[in-house]
């Protein structure tokens, strides 16, 4: 006999579980379809890499900002009018070297300094990264195309805490004289989690 | 708690995933998810810790099996079901299906009562402890040596702010570890920064 007690209803999909809890917030007047619309607007309009490259470009041309930077994250990005979460309280910028290669993680979830350099990819959050780059940095460097000399210390930034991450890299040789604005434009997502570094092209 | 969220250094998983430009989206109803939750934070239904939390309180199976958004929707539907926002049996029928949640939460601590003022330059070592509730610490730095880098300013007591437990906020420190110290005979040489907070820190 079939245990008919026991009735195995189907998941529901992701999609519908989203539509159910949208409609039940709203229901109750928490106005969650209206935060879906700037919320969504905000993770794909403005919490973007762009950011991060306008504060890395200004970071070469500006010694005093550069400065200021290392110093105090969080005020220097604000004076380029970069806002970050308000408990993201601290945000460390790590400045690469010929012989230095910072690389940020969060092996416990996915904390990033979002609004800066914009939301993780699906691969920083996913299972590999975040088991292995704590302890087999170089080899997942390079399997994901950063191969590093012998010779090149890596420092690897696990975000464990509330404290934001961002990687200063090198400005690479053939960009002098270029302007802010076209140096920004090199500077990709990547570079500023520390898995690539960058090339004039 | 020693959950299957605590990632770092498990051995096993294969080459990463990883394509140049990645996306952080894949699909509408992941920046859905995400904004909802972020929404809920925001108006105060809960705070990062309780959401960080939930999502670690998913059974193992359905966390390694759950894509990142999943997870995330998960913690989002848990925590406004144990809080009594909405219950579980309306949900899951507006959503005509099962809906998996996270498993109950255990007690939450306050800070340690023993918490010491360090300086960038120190040698600290992690603590033994092991909590059942939420806490900050990777277990691969549980009872490791480091060196502390800096110090941050303070910030809500994890161990506490996910269970609603009174505390002080705290600051963390960054130290410095060597990856050999914390897998000996199994790590690549590479010095790991972990931000971690004065109450799971003793001086060595």
């Amino acid at each position: 006999m079939p245990d008919t007690n026991r009735i195995v209803q189907r998941t529901a999909s992701v999609e519908a579980r989203v539509d159910a809890i949208q409609a039940a917030l709203d229901e109750r007047g928490l106005k969650a379809s209206e935060a879906v619309e700037e919320l969504s607007h905000l993770a794909q309009e403005k919490w973007i890499p762009e950011n991060g490259a306008r504060v890395v470009a200004r970071a070469w041309v500006d010694p005093e900002f550069r400065k200021h930077l290392l110093a105090n994250g969080r005020a220097a990005v604000s004076d380029l009018g970069l806002a970050m979460p308000k408990h993201h309280r601290h945000l460390v910028v790590l400045e690469n070297t010929p012989k230095v290669q910072n690389v940020i993680c969060c092996t416990l979830c996915s904390c990033t300094a979002f609004t800066i350099i914009g939301l993780p990819p699906d691969w920083y959050k996913d299972l590999e990264y975040r088991s292995r780059v704590v302890r087999e940095s170089r080899t997942v460097l390079r399997e994901m195309g950063l191969d590093l000399s012998a010779d090149v210390e890596i420092r690897v930034w696990d975000t464990t805490a509330d404290t934001r991450y961002m990687v200063l890299p090198e400005r690479p040789a053939g960009t002098g004289g270029w302007s802010e604005e076209k140096l920004a434009s090199i500077v990709t997502r990547d570079s500023l989690i520390g898995v690539a570094r960058l090339e004039a092209h | 708690m020693d959950g299957i969220h605590d990632l770092g250094g498990r051995q096993g998983f294969g080459r990463v995933r990883f394509t140049q430009g990645a996306t952080a989206f894949h699909a509408p109803w992941e920046v859905r998810a995400n904004s909802l939750y972020a929404h809920a934070v925001r108006i105060g239904l809960f705070n990062m810790d309780e959401y960080r939390h939930a999502i670690e309180r998913m059974d193992p199976r359905h966390y390694l099996t759950a894509s990142y958004y999943e997870r995330s929707l998960t913690s989002l539907i848990t925590l406004c079901v144990e809080k009594g926002v909405v219950p579980a049996e309306e949900l899951e029928r507006r959503a005509g299906g099962a809906i998996p949640l996270a498993t109950p939460s255990a007690l939450g601590r306050g800070n340690s009562v023993a918490r010491e003022q360090f300086k960038p330059g120190d040698a600290v070592r992690v603590k033994l402890d092991s909590v059942p509730g939420h806490m900050r610490m990777p277990g691969y730095i549980r009872g490791k040596a480091g060196i502390v880098v800096s110090e941050t300013p303070a910030y809500p007591f994890p161990d506490a702010h996910a269970h609603g437990v009174a505390s002080e906020d705290e600051p963390t420190y960054d130290v410095r570890f060597r990856s050999e110290d914390l897998w000996p005979g199994s790590a690549e040489p590479a010095h790991v920064h972990v931000g971690v907070f004065q109450s799971y820190l003793e001086r060595a």
